[in-house]
């Protein structure tokens, strides 16, 4: 262990959904903590803005559609062995259960739940994780402590996520890798900032925070950095949930 | 698609506004059963018959039920 607990040099980290939002601070925050990291998004434009604001160090851009199986594999075969994965791509949808389709199950599930699944078996059986590797996932506080009215495909999607790092967490802890995941509220990032939610629906929804705002993108993902560095090095099958108090109403 | 089908489809989403209160002009949002959960119902519905993505500015820019029929309708 190093001098500092919370130090991620000498760490090479995987960051799904690394163009945006929570994906793009972890990797900043990552690069600033001393890691090398290696970033995978579908938008290379947008990728390519995250490689720009990186820390400086010996970092990677593998563009992929994590939909996409043979992408999938791509990027784990040209992933060097890692210390740490955070596995954060997300997409969100509100369907009012009558209105529920298999294709709306799909695009959802498949890129909340399919993917982080397999991410992690692939990176296993092809041996890219270390000993001690550390795990993260972008879950939510959604499903996992609270649901809301049409977010049942979401909420569904990320309390599979959570079982699933949980039962990771015990499979794995024999070979020292730790599985966790962090659990955001609403944070200020393109996903709820699109077409969905009006403003007035935005300020009736701050009201339900304790601390009076939702969070910036950065204060995920420095629960991120805290579990992917040694300081967490006790920490596994843990949901960190990281809502302002907005789970204590 | 015409308007009598997407009025149709939009009836359907209710469960206790008559069928027959429906009609282009309707005011939808000054109806009893409108809810947030009914605009999301509705953006569902046009994305399920459809296969076009309205956002909630469109539902907020749309005063009857023609309006939302043409901005979908624009959409294709």
């Amino acid at each position: 262990m190093q001098d500092n607990p919370f130090s991620l040099a000498g760490k090479t980290i995987l960051i799904t959904g690394a163009s945006s939002g929570i994906g793009r601070a972890t990797a900043i925050a990552c690069s600033t903590m001393g890691a090398r990291i290696i970033i995978t998004g579908r938008n290379a434009e947008a990728l390519a803005k995250t490689r720009s604001l990186l820390a400086e160090n010996d970092h990677s851009v593998i563009l992929a559609d994590l939909s996409v199986d043979d992408d999938l594999e791509n990027l784990v075969d040209e992933c060097p062995t890692l210390n740490g994965l955070v596995c954060n791509a997300g997409v969100g949808g509100l369907i009012p259960i009558q209105n529920i389709t298999k294709k709306g199950i799909d695009r959802i599930s498949s890129i909340d739940l399919v993917v982080p699944m397999l991410i992690l078996k692939s990176l296993l059986r092809k041996k890219k994780l270390v000993k001690d590797a550390s795990v993260v996932f972008t879950s939510s506080a959604a499903g996992v402590y609270r649901v809301s009215p049409g977010n049942a495909i979401y909420a569904a999607a990320k309390c599979g996520l959570d079982a699933y790092m949980r039962t990771a967490a015990l499979e794995l802890g024999h070979k020292g890798i730790r599985v966790n995941s962090v659990n955001p509220g609403m944070v200020n990032t393109p996903f709820i900032n699109g077409d969905l939610f009006s403003e007035e629906q935005l300020e009736s929804e701050r009201r339900n925070y304790p601390l009076g705002r939702f969070a910036e993108p950065e204060e995920i993902a420095y629960g991120i950095v805290f579990l992917l560095s040694d300081a967490a090095s006790f920490i596994t099958g843990t949901s960190l949930k990281i809502d302002g108090g907005m789970t204590l109403k | 698609m015409n308007i009598n089908d997407f009025i149709r489809h939009f009836a359907e989403q209710f469960d206790d506004t008559a069928a027959e209160i429906f009609k282009p002009e309707t005011e939808f949002k000054n109806l009893d059963e409108w809810s947030s959960l009914m605009a999301l119902s509705i953006i569902s519905m046009i994305d399920e018959e459809y296969d076009i993505s309205i956002g909630g500015s469109d539902i907020r820019n749309a005063k009857t039920i023609e309006d939302l029929y043409r901005i979908v309708e624009n959409k294709k």
